[in-house]
């Protein structure tokens, strides 16, 4: 077969290799990400990859837009009708592990990481996304909110990024804010639709021809607040708005009092901040220094009782783990340290080379094997111990930093490289 | 311009209900495929205007998809295949270049005059999973999340699927000519969904690099939008469940026997067995029949669905081929659907076949000739997409895609495809295509098949055994 004749296997559109060099950053995410999990006593959880459809169509909590990019098929148990999916989303799965597994036990603090699925047209943009999540599932308002809010900045700090801004909404003063636009219920949905997959240029143009009659609503998707003043000025134009608009604003307002109190920088962007279906209160989403999201979250109050749980609030967040990887700077990739190589082939030298790098793991060290291999292999390491055919008690320990070369026992060897 | 070959411009004509107007309009345009009209029986035509013009005569369904695919440049099909073929894929290659003055019927949205949901809000309110059965299945599962059913599942079917509500769905999206005849198959219009009119549609790859204008400039001025019937949004009179469906609904076996061209045989074959339904045999549309026997309710449909609706529970028992059910286990091996009983009728042969050009005689050859990277990938075209599936799965071949056709999957090869998976009495039609058998995947002949629940049930069970041992007396 000629070397044009061999298929050429490429990934999938869509897809993407973690090569070592990403792997290394991705583990560092992650470290960064369980250790804070820890410090705050979130317990780790790992929901399936496929669920059944209707976990998310039967709340209504994705919308028709999303519901249309995930990735549904018939299994092979489809003879039913049923159809499942590559999770689109990880909160809703992990409530469902927690109704289904945990409840009616409360509060509880889970953390995961995940990968989840959504179909994006181009194939530019990847179609698997990872992300460390934590949700707090019965934490009692505004505290959980603060906790959760300071375990996502511990985990960016801890991954040395301090720039990191925060900016906030609220899922129902938004959902309230369309309600005050008077529309028919069709065109409210339509709306209320295009908001939640991202299209902000419906609401402008509404709030603008409405501007006149509420003129609270305009300053709140115009300005950008920057602390619990901003709402306390929009609460004192809308004395007249309706019962549900004053009700989230309080909620805000309590959220935001709390966060100036504590020092906590914040900028209010009502239209910024993408939103869930399923969201209830408070959102947030964190920018990277050059305005990259990296992570969002927000309150879900309604989410764990619809699902047939305890009636429990509930709120959480997600670190993108694809774009804080792109902002770690390019790390060695650890693990190569000793090389126990040997220049021959004969049974005995191959299980002494094995002995040796066994007796190199068995004191915690790192060993790889190289039989009968060139200095392209060797030179990678920083020791290399070279079995001697001539005498299998003994072996040359070579110190690629300064090219010295020792003869010496095993057990020497072993202490030397573990010192 | 001089436009010679080998440039080549593959034109795909559809047939059944748009043949006619599209006959008189490429007429009309000057495209000139003088042999397509009603009364062709042959696949493929040729333009005796542009030499480099080929035409070839398919499903309206296979249309769309091979158009998307690049295997022809234009072609002309209702618009319901290509809202079929983009409600999962739009990222498909295939572009509306513009809808053709003719219409042809609406698609819509239905529930049986017998069902409690009697509107949207129904719907929309109802606490059920709701069971939607669709000869369009992409359509349907995109309109029921825009809708935001909560909780549906969707049948996909080959065809009768008027016969399904409200015993085997609760809804219906199909193509009807108008509401009238909806409500003649006892269902009522929820919403009219879109008018199917024809359209132009091209390849975007064959729009982007080949000068097909000549062709393209016949239709110049005949373009345009047919105008839009109204929908009257139907306050149909409610009808009691009781009154007309109770008969069948209170019978305690439900069986589906076949429309097509199994209803001779197994008419032929109940018959024999003293199994008298009336109104099954002959050329009558009734779907929902009363067996003599009085515990026994037949529904008419198509044997390609029976093994699905058996699993599911919609029936006890069918009368469908081996072949299907063979297809269906493919894909659902944990299926809880058996066959019973073997009818004897209706005998065929799944088979492999290729174009006698290629020097490929066996199974052996075809893998050689596939790893040799001489066809990569080897395009398969088949009616039976899962048994295709795995036969080629099995036999270790390399790269290969597998497209569903719709009937008639013999005029794909060799130009659209490179290996055929398809059922064949004698051969004759393969041999005629200029095709030859590389392998005989599967044997098979109509059968009696059970959902393995109804068997666990005492009372259900003798029925069906004592049904069983009357059509096994039969089989000759």
């Amino acid at each position: 077969m000629t070397s044009e004749n061999v298929l050429q296997h490429q990934k999938c559109r869509g897809m993407r290799d973690l090569l070592p060099s990403d792997m290394v950053r991705f583990r560092r995410v992650e470290t960064a990400f369980r250790e804070g999990c820890v410090a705050y006593g979130y317990e780790e959880v790992k929901p399936p990859t496929i669920e059944y459809l209707s976990l998310f169509t039967a709340l209504g909590t994705l919308t028709p837009g999303m519901v249309g990019r995930v990735y549904s098929f018939l299994d092979w148990d489809g003879w039913s009708g049923e159809r499942v999916v590559l999770r689109p989303d990880s909160t809703i799965p992990v409530a469902r592990l927690y109704v289904e597994n945990l409840s009616p036990r409360a509060p509880v603090r889970l953390s995961y990481v995940t990968n989840s699925f959504v179909f994006e047209q181009t194939g530019e943009k990847t179609r698997e996304r990872w992300q460390c999540g934590a949700e707090f599932i019965g934490g009692a308002s505004v505290v959980a909110e603060v906790e959760i809010l300071q375990l996502a900045r511990d985990v960016i700090s801890r991954l040395g990024f301090d720039g990191a801004n925060l900016q906030m909404c609220h899922a129902g003063l938004l959902k309230a804010l369309i309600e005050e636009l008077e529309l028919p219920a069709d065109e409210r949905e339509v709306l209320v639709e295009t908001v939640l997959d991202g299209d902000w240029k419906d609401l402008f143009a509404r709030v603008r021809s409405v501007g006149d009659r509420k003129r609270y609503l305009l300053p709140l998707i115009e300005v950008q607040g920057r602390s619990a003043g901003y709402l306390e000025n929009i609460r004192s134009l809308s004395s007249d708005s309706g019962e549900s608009f004053k009700k989230a604003l309080d909620q805000f307002i309590e959220v935001a009092t709390l966060l100036d109190e504590l020092e906590l920088e914040y900028e209010i962007d009502i239209t910024a901040v993408r939103t869930f279906e399923y969201y209830t209160g408070i959102c947030f989403q964190f920018l990277s220094p050059t305005g990259d999201k990296i992570g969002g979250g927000g309150r879900y109050d309604d989410l764990i009782p619809q699902m047939g749980g305890p009636d429990l609030s509930a709120c959480g967040f997600a670190l993108y783990v694809d774009q804080l990887m792109g902002m770690i700077k390019e790390q060695a990739a650890v693990g190569r340290f000793v090389a126990v190589v040997c220049d021959e082939s004969s049974p005995q030298v191959v299980r002494r080379t094995l002995e040796v790098a066994g007796a190199i793991r068995t004191v915690g060290g790192a060993a790889a094997v190289g039989i009968c291999r060139g200095p392209e292999f060797t030179e990678m390491y920083r020791w290399v111990v070279r079995i001697l055919p001539e005498d299998l008690e003994r072996v040359e320990v070579l110190d690629t930093e300064t090219n010295e070369r020792t003869v010496c026992s095993i057990a020497d060897a072993v202490g030397r490289l573990m010192s | 311009m001089d436009i010679s070959s080998p440039f080549s411009v593959r034109f795909a004509l559809p047939k059944g209900r748009f043949l006619a107007p599209t006959s008189e309009l490429l007429q009309g345009g000057g495209v000139a495929f003088d042999e397509y009209t009603s009364k062709t029986r042959q696949y493929r035509v040729a333009s005796s205007r542009f030499g480099y013009l080929s035409g070839k005569i398919l499903q309206e369904k296979d249309i769309s998809v091979h158009v998307s695919v690049g295997n022809y440049d234009i072609g002309i099909c209702g618009v319901d295949w290509v809202r079929e073929l983009k409600s999962r894929y739009p990222a498909t290659s295939l572009v509306e270049i513009s809808p053709l003055p003719y219409k042809e019927g609406s698609v819509y949205l239905a529930t049986s005059a017998y069902s409690d949901l009697h509107s949207i809000d129904g719907v929309l309110n109802s606490p059920r999973t709701l069971n939607v059965v669709s000869e369009y299945p992409n359509i349907t599962t995109r309109l029921v999340a825009e809708m935001r059913l909560r909780r549906f599942r969707v049948f996909p079917v080959w065809g009768a699927a008027d016969a399904y509500p409200p015993e085997s769905a609760d809804l219906v999206v199909m193509w009807a000519r108008n509401e009238r005849d909806l409500i003649a198959q006892g269902l009522v219009p929820l919403r009219k969904l879109f008018d199917v009119n024809a359209v132009l549609v091209a390849n975007a790859d064959s729009l982007a690099t080949k000068n097909m204008s000549e062709v393209l400039a016949c239709f110049d001025g005949l373009l345009g939008s047919p105008r839009v019937s109204s929908f009257r949004g139907t306050e149909q009179d409610v009808q009691q469940p009781s009154a007309a469906l109770a008969p069948w609904q209170s019978r305690e076996i439900r069986m589906a026997l076949p429309d097509g061209h199994q209803k001779t045989p197994a008419t032929e074959l109940l018959e024999r067995a003293g199994l008298d339904v009336p109104g099954y045999a002959g050329r009558t549309a009734e779907r929902r029949l009363l067996a003599a026997l009085d515990w026994l309710a037949v529904k008419v449909i198509r044997p390609q669905d029976m093994p699905l609706q058996v699993a599911s529970g919609h029936f006890d028992i069918a009368v469908t081929g081996q072949d299907w059910l063979t297809e269906h286990l493919c894909a659902f091996p944990g299926s809880p659907v058996v066959e019973m009983l073997d009818l004897g009728f209706g005998r065929v042969r799944v088979v492999a076949a290729l174009s006698e050009d290629i020097p490929v005689d066996t199974t052996e050859d075809l893998r050689d000739y596939v790893a040799s990277g001489r066809i990569r990938p080897l395009k398969v075209a088949s009616e039976y997409t899962n048994i295709a599936d795995r036969y080629l799965r099995d036999n270790h071949i390399g790269y290969y895609k597998v497209m569903p056709t719709y009937g008639a999957s013999e005029a794909f090869l060799p130009d659209d495809a490179d290996l055929l998976v398809d059922n064949t009495q004698t051969g004759k039609t393969l041999v005629e295509n200029r095709l030859k058998i590389i392998e005989v995947i599967l044997r098979s002949s109509a059968c009696l098949v059970a959902n393995v629940e109804s068997l666990k049930d005492e009372s259900k069970r003798q029925k069906i055994e004592q049904l069983s041992a009357l059509l096994a007396g039969a089989v000759e």
